[in-house]
């Protein structure tokens, strides 16, 4: 291995690794592209094989995302092509041979979830970060047990879990209501918050605080002028990894929810339409439920890198 | 045993020139000391001769063999590290061996070497114990004897007493130096510590900012230093450099002070200009407090060293550092009259901060 | 600025005794230096007395009445961490003014001006003031963390080794400024370090603390010249003191295993054996010297040489001016200086002659 750099083989060295991320970025993106061009096919195109990548977009999918329909009689078509008062989504539907019977679900779904996972999130970090701090700056006795027993929640699968859980909620009548999701995340979502809180919160000298201590702050003034800033990147990542958990969750959702208080993701795989299960309206679901999450993570993307990596280095 | 010669050696990392080209040739058995301060480029100039960094233009050479191209490992030297690197799941004893071991050497030789490093460094007490059960100044004779035991060409070591505390670093000093003696390989030891350097080196390589600035024994530094970087780094404190203007024959310092030019110094100032700025360089030990002193300055502070005490002046807000008895009592404003050994003055030129050699007069 | 009284302190932690029964005074005005290795119990010591850690036992109290109900900021006092004690999102004003802003202590923004200014003006930070605090040198964060504790005016400063990661040049440059500071000041300072140097120059007192306990209260000198054990006797003094085995018989001091004897007056009561402390600026190089050694080892430190002197088995430390002609494996007469030698028993206690 030559030990002198040469310019030539020094560029050639770093196109073929930027070349080799580049296609490993591809691979593991075709799944959403997938996702993408499916949400837009035709019904026809989407199970013809060999599989289509070129072909003429259609907003089927997500019409079918939005409404209910129902198949109309041909009767029924030809009185309907002469009403006026029909908008572009009616007409759309009428080419298919359906009406528009009213909107779906998926709107009130998404709304679950931002409500449900939003505040669950914000619970667990804010709790989390107090709870973090002092197993950080006092001695609690027990501390070592009591860091573990919080952690050890998170050992169990949820799947396991669900059914006493299920059994609770209905006793105290939890059941299909946000009350009782967002308790449940945010216990579940606590014992993430406290250990990736605490490692960031042990990272920050305490001498900054024993100074403000010293100098005639109180704690808490040490500790929203002195620990919050430094703790930003930290809680960043620590939400940023919450609200993923949160908006994804499926199991819990699926079995202790039904209507009301249902989020996307139980809800999206089975939207059935007159014609059996819709893949571009799934396809749609999922690409629009992705957006909130991307937009989260991207507008806090430099936090993220320092956090993730930050935490990691003990002293 | 062996020599080292590094010719235009280069090491640029990115835009950022971390040693500029540097052309050194280290003797057969010597001891030569890269020393400055952090950031330098005194580790990277050692750990490209260890072949733990690249080098960006230029060639070692062990031994006349032209070792560039080699990776580390087929460099037979040894590397000692600031922080021991001891693997901490071994005992004493399993670090010391592991070189060898890997090296295939037979059990009979690796017991032999052993005994051998364990007499040298006096740790037969330690070989069964961890790491971690250690004090750092017993887990550097371990990393010692490591380094010890595959009797390399060469020996390169970087900062190994930074992590001790002072007490262990003048014991550890003593025991390297020795070790040195007694073992007569080359080495090439790297410290910020310029009494690590001055003490243990028969040479010395300054460097400061990429660059060598002087090659010398501990005298040659420490009396000559090339420019006020070396003066100024070299000594604790290092030499007092008071800024003034040549005219015939001395130099006003600040405060009304006239400060005379030795003889040996007269032609080349003479020749440097008059009226021209010039600083003016000389070690504590080599102010003369005395009632007829031809400067004066007034006390800052005072430092009680034990066996002596420094005395900080100000001359018109210059601090002049000064070395005297220990019996001296001075109170802070008072005004001391001194002179500067004649034999112990040097000057620099304030804008290229080269020293402004005296002529060498052929007898 | 006061008087601090500590009264048999003791802490421990977890079953380990870091401080034992420790007491000791610091007079108003006095920069009073706590001296001792890694682990002693000097910044516990520091701790105890801004109210950072709680007493087990004994009292500390402040011109004669007890802190100990006192909150940290009550007891008004400076306090200058080794490192962190800047607030690295701040700017240097900020964190200079940060102390006078507390609730506790309510000054107008002139006034904080004012204070801001005089200080950096003291500790030539002036230019520094906008710069954010993440953005200096070591040295001039540790200026500026000096400065936090001069804007106030504490009953006394606590310095946790505040020169310790600096290196060895601005801790110089430092180290005279500081001194220089107090002096003209008169704070009261209580400055805690593991480095002879610092202890030896800066203070007017000196304790010697080791693991938990205090070996010796005195100014510089008399713990240079009359260490009270053999491990202050080491602490403090560079080279080290030469601990050599000593053995009394026929009127005569012997250093075992060497050549080195000499008389010592009636009056001295030793041991029959003891350990002889002698400093290496005592040994002198003597063409007519009374014993004879070979150089085992020179260390040219530039303004002095370190000697090691093999006579018999035993080594002995020399320090003589200057760089010398002398070799090493060179054949030497030597001479010691004997009013300063120090004297202790098998415990490594001070004998007083």
């Amino acid at each position: 291995m030559p030990m002198v750099e040469h310019q030539g083989r020094a560029k050639a060295g770093v196109a073929l690794r930027a070349g080799f991320s580049v296609i490993v970025c591809i691979i593991f993106l075709i799944p959403v592209f997938w996702m993408l061009s499916t949400a837009f096919k035709p019904r026809l195109e989407i199970l013809s094989i060999p599989p289509k990548v070129f072909f003429e977009p259609s907003l089927e999918g997500f019409v079918s995302l939005f409404t209910v329909r129902s198949t109309l009689t041909e009767t029924q078509m030809v009185e309907y092509a002469n009403r006026k008062d029909l908008t572009w989504i009616d007409k759309f539907a009428l080419d298919r041979g359906v009406a528009i019977v009213g909107p779906s679900q998926y709107v009130n779904r998404v709304k679950n979830s931002i409500i449900i996972a939003g505040i669950s999130t914000i619970l667990a970090v804010i709790m989390g970060l107090f709870t973090a701090y002092a197993f950080s700056r006092f001695k609690v006795k027990g501390e070592g047990d009591l860091l573990f027993f919080i952690l050890s929640t998170r050992m169990l699968p949820a799947v396991v879990v669900t059914i006493p859980i299920f059994l609770m909620y209905r006793q105290l009548g939890l059941y299909d209501t946000h009350i009782g999701m967002i308790i449940l995340y945010t216990a579940f979502n606590l014992s993430f918050s406290v250990w990736l809180l605490k490692g960031f919160i042990d990272e920050i000298p305490k001498e900054y605080e024993e100074a403000a201590l010293v100098d005639g702050y109180s704690r808490w003034q040490a500790f929203i002028k002195y620990v919050l800033p430094q703790s930003l990147s930290g809680i960043a990542a620590t939400t940023v990894f919450c609200f993923i958990f949160a908006w994804n969750e499926y199991a819990f959702s699926l079995m202790l929810t039904s209507d009301k208080a249902r989020t996307a993701p139980p809800s999206i795989p089975a939207v059935l339409g007159t014609a059996g299960i819709e893949w571009a309206a799934i396809a749609a679901g999922a690409l629009l439920f992705l957006i909130p999450v991307v937009i989260v993570t991207f507008a806090l993307r430099k936090y993220l890198l320092r956090g993730v990596t930050f935490g990691a280095i003990r002293k | 045993m062996a020599t080292i010669e590094l010719v235009q050696v280069e090491k640029k990392f990115g835009d950022f020139h971390a040693v500029k080209p540097v052309n050194l040739t280290i003797n057969d058995g010597e001891f030569v000391v890269l020393l400055g301060p952090s950031g330098c480029g005194k580790t990277t100039t050692l750990r490209m001769i260890a072949g733990l960094e690249t080098i960006t233009s230029g060639k070692i050479l062990l031994n006349g063999e032209d070792i560039t191209d080699k990776p580390a490992r087929d460099r037979d030297v040894s590397f000692v590290f600031q922080f021991f690197a001891l693997y901490p799941h071994m005992t004493a004893k399993g670090n010391i061996i592991f070189p060898l071991q890997t090296q295939g050497t037979s059990r009979s030789e690796i017991e032999q070497r052993l005994n051998e490093v364990v007499k040298m460094l006096d740790i037969q007490y330690l070989l069964h114990l961890r790491p971690g059960a250690l004090s750092s100044g017993d887990q550097q004779r371990i990393a010692l004897a490591r380094a010890l035991i595959r009797r390399p060409r060469a020996f390169l070591l970087d900062e190994p007493l930074g992590a001790l505390d002072a007490d262990f670093r003048e014991t550890m000093r003593a025991e390297i130096k020795s070790l040195h003696l007694r073992t007569k390989a080359t080495t090439l030891y790297v410290t910020h510590d310029q009494i690590e350097a001055m003490a243990m080196g028969d040479r010395i390589v300054v460097m400061s900012a990429a660059i060598v600035q002087q090659v010398g024994t501990p005298a040659e530094v420490y009396h000559d230093p090339n420019n006020m970087f070396v003066a100024r780094f070299i000594g604790s404190p290092g030499m007092n450099l008071i800024p003034g203007t040549y005219s015939q024959g001395s130099v006003q310092l600040p405060g009304n002070n006239v400060c005379p030019v030795p003889e040996t110094y007269r032609s080349t100032l003479d020749k440097y200009g008059y009226d021209k700025k010039v600083v003016v360089g000389f070690r504590p030990e080599a102010v003369i407090p005395s009632a007829n002193g031809v400067l004066s300055s007034q006390v800052y502070s005072q430092d009680l060293h034990g066996s002596y005490t420094m005395i900080n002046l100000s001359m018109n807000g210059e601090i002049i550092h000064g070395r005297v008895e220990r019996s001296a009592n001075y109170a802070i404003n008072d005004i001391v009259r001194f002179d500067i050994r004649p034999d112990m003055i040097r000057f620099f030129d304030p804008e290229t901060e080269s020293a402004i050699k005296a002529e060498v007069r052929n007898v | 600025m006061s008087n601090v009284d500590l009264n048999n302190i003791t802490k421990r932690f977890k079953g380990v005794t870091a401080l034992d029964h420790i007491s000791f005074d610091i007079k108003n005005g006095e920069f009073f230096v706590l001296l001792g290795p890694t682990g002693a119990g000097k910044t516990t010591t520091l701790r105890l007395i801004a109210g950072l850690e709680i007493l087990d036992e004994g009292d500390i109290s402040f011109d004669g009445s007890s802190i100990a109900p006192l909150s940290p900021a009550e007891r008004d006092v400076a306090l200058v961490f080794q490192q962190y004690s800047l607030y690295p999102l701040l700017n240097v004003y900020d964190n200079l003014a940060s102390p006078l802003r507390s609730p506790l202590r309510k000054t107008s923004e002139t006034e904080i001006r004012k204070n801001v200014e005089d200080v950096a003006g003291k500790l030539r930070i002036g230019h520094l003031l906008k710069r954010k605090a993440s953005n200096l040198s070591g040295g001039e964060m540790q200026r500026v963390a000096i400065g936090r504790a001069l804007v106030r005016n504490p009953r006394i400063y606590l310095m946790d080794e505040p020169l310790s990661n600096l290196d060895a040049k601005l801790r110089e440059a430092l180290r005279i400024e500081l001194k220089h500071l107090q002096k003209t000041q008169e704070s009261t300072t209580l400055f805690v370090t593991h480095d002879q140097i610092e202890a030896m120059t800066m203070a007017d007192r000196i304790a010697v603390l080791n693991q938990g306990n205090i070996l010796q209260v005195g100014s510089p000198y008399e713990i240079y010249d009359h260490p009270a054990t053999t491990f202050v006797a080491q602490l403090v003094g560079t080279p080290r003191i030469n601990l050599l085995a000593g053995e009394i018989h026929d009127g005569n001091v012997y250093i075992k295993d060497s050549e080195v004897k000499f008389t010592v007056p009636n009056e001295v009561k030793l041991p029959s054996s003891f350990t002889l402390g002698l400093r290496p600026e005592n040994v002198h190089l003597d063409d007519a010297g009374e014993f004879s050694g070979v150089i085992e080892l020179l260390e040219p430190l530039g303004v002095e040489t370190i000697l090691h002197i093999r006579s018999g088995k035993q080594v002995l430390l020399s320090v003589i001016a200057g760089i010398t002609p002398r070799k090493m494996g060179e054949n030497i007469r030597f001479s010691i200086v004997h009013e300063r030698l120090s004297f202790f028993d098998k415990e490594g206690t001070r004998i007083v002659t």
